[in-house]
């Protein structure tokens, strides 16, 4: 017998314990029917090739990836996703809570895939081993975890929540975990409804081309299902976008000629099955391939074609600081190093491609997509679309990652653009090819340093130049340009220093922001070689740094001058037990060992919270409503992290009730004021500042209104306000008081900008109104023989200031060192042959090892309850630690990332020769 | 039994083929869509089915999908996954045979003699479990990938590949001469692989997957090496089969290095670069030629000693 079906055929299966009969189309996958056809959208697509598991669902009981099964195959067979195992088997319930109390999911992406893929494993084993965990998740791409968390809630190891109260300081659970966990979570793309018009963007295939359309309004009235093409012309406002002012630079779609692989020259809007077909080569636009700039010395060179008017030679823009003299210092050192180091293009390969969908509502249009930036997407769409701002709603929804790619407009001009144009909603999903391709990436680096260091061991004379690929757009390359500058000293006392950079445009895709800004590159050549400096001058590395440490009431590189909070000597001095130990167990490990040799590393960092030298204030509201509810809008977009969470602890700390049982609004553009933009780790502190004057005005307005003592105890019950003082017990009935606009009976709204002063023509100034410090130790072991690296375990130091919820600081750390992991060992994005995550590198379970945190509380005045950002900080010493280890391992000094197996292998063959 | 099966279909053949055919040209002619999926639950279908002009073969699809650009139209499918016999592990006296459908974690998880080991090691560092619960030994060896994981344990292991077509029948074929290129085999337009056949393994051999990767899980190989060895009593080498993926457009067996195995004792085995003539390394993303080069002969003595072990 031969089942023959038919190009379009009916099957039935069972999803989720229901009877389901579905249409399928040859070459339909499992992923697109579950998600498309029966509504399961708590499946997720991440690259629909295999390599990143988030479409995982059980076929049978055994863990698939949806994205490569033919639907076909699963006629008659059982189907679980995310939603169906957590309603229906008491496993997944557990292991939700298990989720939730470690923190296993931050932005939740992957999670559904972790936890299907868990289910799987601990209905045949109930107690794992770690082993069996890393095997049976191994197919599960995570980029925000590091891994660690999700393992001990597979494993059930404890988590020890704080069992009272859950203010500053407690570690609860996220607010806003349990969608996360049960598969409710509304991603970027999950809104948007099945058949609704979609958008096909198209992309040049050359680093540099001319191009020429055929005739488009031919082709678009021929090709049936074709509602609209868009291209420069169909920009109503300008065809033009970016993040900072004076730099504004990058088109919607090219104009003539485009300037790096995968940029926009057109967008094809039509139905859905129509968009399918739909290859690149079938539209009407002719390719002429022209000379093409892909590095950055050629990109100077004077022959080289200029890419935007005005940049000459290229250089988009530098920075400098300079204090000191660092030339008659190096002059007179005791000993000097230097040394040249290069990283190319890391990815932030979030598990979840840019999409989105856009509707007009009136002559309003709304936008439906993640972002770490509304209210900049908002104003950058103001421009491109010539609408006034309250014509443009930015609604963000749950995202899946960012790391500072997701603050650049993706999709959000083609979704504006097209609803605009044809009146009707309109989606659009970007592949995993076109996200690696178009988004922003991390400055590849050339970095040239020079350090001395006088026979006391300290640092005398520090002279920094670095290069920086920034791409064919500026995107955030000036902010990095500026923050390298003041951070390459690290976080350090130096008196003469000098420190120049430069970012240089190349046809290579635009690089912005990522995690840290350019600083993981300046910290792997400025941590290196203080390693070689120490031992130059045979010092212990640890000792070196903490000697050199910069104090409170030291000057830095930029003359700011801290009378308090300054956290890293009790970084350093943190690891010294652990520095200790585990190089003595190295050394015995080596001592029994031939080929395979183990090293420990140290580096620190830190990293200057929130825009550099500019205003960037937070506004939060909040108010009180008739029957009791505590309402925050908490504008701070929260893309993993944990600022839905932080903001709520810090604010009700201010208010003085329970953070459970406060509703969030989140930032929604129509209804929630400007809490900035999610990056440089400045959520938790500016935003947190905010949230706290917030929460202490609507308690004085409380407690002025009840006439209690400022000290009074308040309890909300029901419609009512109870404070206890000295004075006894008082009761406001709230009911009784009359609402305003928003419904709230009290209401506050309070701004925070942290203060600082501009940078003069030698970088002096106050850039930060606080820093945030870190040190990590790493201990790798080196297979001498293949030059493959594998991190045993990490111990990782950072002041927070306070840790506002210790839990997520943990998360935040271990997600971090993944990433630096990754660039050290792994990462680099090559346009043209590593667009996918299969070609693409990052971490998977099996690569992280143990990470202890130790949380150092040195607290800022200025940070809400003294709390300092963390985020990009991780991020900073991982890199350097890692290199350094491997030297200790093999005597071989690394200075290229990705530290691939073959660099390794050939740097520890040039010492045996 | 299998090819008993085999048999019959080939003989009523003819009828079902107008059928078949008349179908597909109907969908041509229409033009709308995308063309018929096929999942035939028995052999004769099968093969009826592979005469099709322009089909596609499909099992796990952990090839097929990826490979799929924006705007493609899938062909006419044939998925195999449903024939009963693809399905099978079979051991006998004289062979062990691997049906077209096996996916990896049904070898993980059966019975098999020693020498089966490195097979198995690489069947569990291929992808991920999700892959290995989809993807097929014979979707490994059709999709002839340089960097397939499955290729060299097979080697080792003497492996054909049994191949049939409605027209011209059955035909066993070695794996070195069925994988030809990259991306390229010996199957004829209306083949299709029905099996993977090994001899009977030498008693007591052993055996080891050694694969280098840049990271763990979902990697694909910068180069691997596998090994089946037997020793006799004072642990001196008497059959080697040793062979090497990823460095050359085709997995190779080294035949001088596995010569030069016998008589040794698997730690003192010495990787010259005389043992390697047969590999033509590349440069790209993974790793540099040399540097290839260098790692398979630390890899071929890891996975002697392993095999050994």
């Amino acid at each position: 017998m031969t089942e023959v079906m038919p190009s379009e055929t009916r099957l039935g299966f069972t999803l989720n314990g229901q009877e389901v009969t579905t249409t399928a189309t040859t070459g339909d996958r499992l992923s697109e029917t579950l998600r498309e056809r029966l509504g399961a959208r708590d499946v997720k697509i991440g690259c629909n090739a295999g390599d990143c598991g988030a479409c995982t669902v059980l076929l049978d009981g055994a863990p698939v990836c949806a994205c490569l099964t033919p639907v076909h195959q699963v006629s008659g067979r059982s189907v679980e996703t995310l939603a169906g195992v957590y309603s229906n088997d008491p496993i997944a319930q557990a292991l939700a809570e298990r989720f939730q109390d470690h923190g296993a999911a931050q932005c939740g992406i992957c999670t559904p895939g972790m936890m299907v893929s868990a289910v799987a494993l601990l209905r045949k084993e109930t107690a794992p081993t770690e082993a069996a965990v890393r095997d049976a998740l191994g197919g599960v791409l995570c980029r925000c975890t590091g891994y660690r968390k999700i393992i001990d809630a597979v494993m059930a190891r404890p988590a020890p929540l704080t069992a009272e109260g859950d203010h500053v300081g407690a570690r609860i659970r996220r607010v806003d975990g349990l969608d996360k966990v049960s598969g409710a979570e509304v991603f970027s793309d999950d809104l948007a409804a099945t058949g609704m018009l979609e958008v096909l963007v198209i992309r040049s295939p050359h680093p540099r081309a001319a191009f020429q359309f055929r005739d488009l309004d031919n082709w678009a009235a021929t090709t049936e299902g074709v509602v609209a093409v868009l291209t420069a012309a169909d920009v109503p406002g300008r065809n033009v976008f970016g993040v900072i002012p004076q730099f504004v630079d990058q088109p919607v779609f090219a104009e003539k000629e485009t300037r790096f692989r995968g940029e926009a020259v057109a967008a094809v809007v039509a139905e859905p099955a129509v968009i399918k077909r739909l290859a690149q080569s079938d539209f009407p636009v002719v390719w002429e391939a022209l000379p093409a700039v892909t590095d950055i010395r050629q990109a100077q060179d004077s022959g080289a074609a200029i890419l935007h008017e005005g940049r000459a030679q290229n250089v988009m823009c530098g920075g400098f600081v300079t204090c000191g003299d660092a030339q008659e210092a190096l002059a007179r050192a005791y000993v000097t190093v230097e040394g040249r180091f290069n990283s190319g293009f890391v990815e932030h390969a979030y598990i979840e491609p840019e999409a989105g969908y856009a509707r007009m509502v009136g002559d309003r249009v709304e936008i439906f997509a993640g972002t770490q930036a509304p209210m900049m997407d908002r104003d950058s769409l103001e421009i491109i679309l010539g609408l006034d701002g309250s014509k443009i709603r930015i609604v963000p929804t749950g995202i899946g990652g960012g790391f500072g790619s997701k603050l650049d407009l993706s999709v959000q001009p083609y979704l504006a653009l097209a609803t605009m144009k044809t009146g009707q909603p309109v989606r659009l999903t970007y592949s995993r090819t076109e996200s690696m391709q178009s988004t922003t990436k991390r400055h590849p680096s050339d970095i040239q340093l020079r350090i001395g260091a006088d026979a006391e061991g300290k640092i005398c004379g520090f002279d920094f130049f670095g290069e920086f690929d920034t791409g064919a757009y500026a995107s955030w390359g000036p902010t990095v340009a500026n923050r390298v500058p003041v951070h390459a000293s690290g976080p350090y006392q130096i008196t003469d220093y000098r420190a120049e950079s430069k970012g240089i445009h190349t046809n290579n895709p635009p690089a912005g922001a990522f995690r840290g800004f350019g600083v993981p590159q300046s910290a792997i050549a400025q941590e290196s070689l203080f390693d070689r400096l120490a031992e130059k001058l045979g010092m212990d590395p640890l000792e070196f740094r903490i000697l050199n440490a910069l104090e409170n009431n030291v000057q830095t590189v930029c003359g700011q001058v801290f009378a308090q909070g300054v956290g890293i000597r009790k970084c350093l001095e943190s690891l010294r037990p652990a520095w200790a130990r585990e190089r003595m167990q190295a050394e015995a490990f080596n001592n029994a060992w031939d080929t395979r040799k183990r090293g420990v590393g140290i580096a620190a960092g830190w990293y200057g919270c929130g825009n550099t030298s500019l205003p960037n204030p937070s506004t939060i509201k909040a108010g009180l409503k008739k029957d009791g509810t505590v309402v925050l809008h908490q504008g701070a977009a929260d893309i993993g992290q944990g600022a839905n969470t932080v903001i709520a602890q810090i604010f009700a700390t201010a208010l003085g009730v329970p953070t459970k049982g406060i509703v969030l609004i989140g930032p929604d553009t129509d209804v929630t004021p400007d809490a900035g933009k999610t990056s440089a780790s400045r959520q938790t502190y500016v935003s947190g500042a905010a949230a706290r004057l917030s929460g202490l005005a609507l308690r004085a307005q409380i407690v002025q209104r009840m006439n209690v003592a400022d000290d009074a105890v308040l309890r909300l019950d029901g419609g009512s306000v109870v404070a206890r003082d000295s004075g006894g017990r008082h009761l406001l009935d709230l009911a009784a008081l009359e609402a305003g606009e928003d419904g709230f009976v009290f209401t506050a709204e309070e701004t925070y900008d942290p203060p600082t002063k501009p940078l003069d023509s030698n970088g002096q100034g106050v850039p930060y109104a606080q820093f945030g410090f870190a040190a990590h130790l790493v201990v790798v072991e080196v297979d001498t023989r293949l030059g493959t690296v594998k991190p045993q375990k990490f111990v990782a130091a950072h002041d927070v200031g306070q840790a506002i919820n210790p839990l997520l600081v943990e998360g935040q750390v271990q997600g971090g060192i993944a990433q630096g992991l990754g660039m050290a060992l792994m990462e680099e994005y090559i346009p043209g042959r590593t667009e996918n995550l299969h070609d693409y590198l990052i971490p998977t379970i099996g690569d992280v090892p143990p990470i202890e945190t130790l949380i150092i509380e040195e607290p800022d005045a200025r940070g809400p309850y003294g709390a300092k950002g963390l985020g990009e900080h991780v991020l900073i010493p991982t890199a350097p630690a890692i290199l350094n280890a491997i030297y200790a391992a093999t005597g071989a000094r690394i200075c290229q990332v990705p530290a691939t197996p073959d660099k390794v292998r050939a740097a520890i063959k040039a010492l045996e020769k | 039994m299998v090819r008993s099966a085999l048999k019959s279909c080939l003989n009523g053949l003819a009828v079902d083929m107008c059928r078949c055919l008349h179908i597909i040209r109907m969908q041509t002619i229409e033009r709308l869509g995308p063309l018929p999926y096929h999942r035939p639950t028995d052999l004769a279908s099968a093969l009826r089915l592979a005469a099709l002009p322009d089909r596609k073969v499909i099992a796990g699809g952990t090839d097929v999908f990826p490979a799929a650009a924006q705007g493609q139209r899938f062909e006419t499918m044939l998925d195999v996954t449903a024939v009963a016999e693809f399905s099978k592990i079979e051991i006998s006296d004289s062979e062990i045979r691997i049906g077209a459908a096996v996916r990896w974690m049904d070898l993980i998880r059966a019975d098999l003699p020693a020498a089966f080991d490195g097979l198995k090691q690489a069947a569990r560092q291929i992808g991920s479990v999700q892959i290995q619960n989809s993807a097929t030994l014979a979707g490994n060896l059709c999709n002839a990938s340089p960097a397939a994981d499955g290729v060299p344990p097979l080697l080792t292991l003497g492996a054909s590949v049994e191949v049939a077509s409605a027209a011209g029948g059955m035909r066993q074929i070695r794996i070195e001469d069925f994988i030809q290129g990259v991306r390229k085999t010996a199957l004829q337009p209306d083949e299709i692989m029905t099996a993977i056949v090994m001899p009977v393994p030498p008693a007591g051999a052993g055996a080891s997957f050694e694969k280098l990767g840049s990271r763990s899980y979902l990697v694909i190989s910068i180069a691997m090496v596998s090994a089946v060895i037997a020793t006799d009593a004072a642990g001196v080498i008497t059959y080697a089969r040793i062979a090497v993926g990823a460095c050359s457009a085709v997995a190779q067996r080294l035949s001088g290095l596995e010569q030069a195995c016998i008589g040794e004792k698997p730690g003192s085995v010495d990787v010259t670069a005389d043992h390697l003539v047969e590999l033509a390394p590349i440069d790209d993303v993974r790793g540099s030629a040399i540097y290839r080069h260098e790692a398979v002969a630390e890899l071929c003595k890891r996975a002697i000693i392993g095999a050994a072990g």
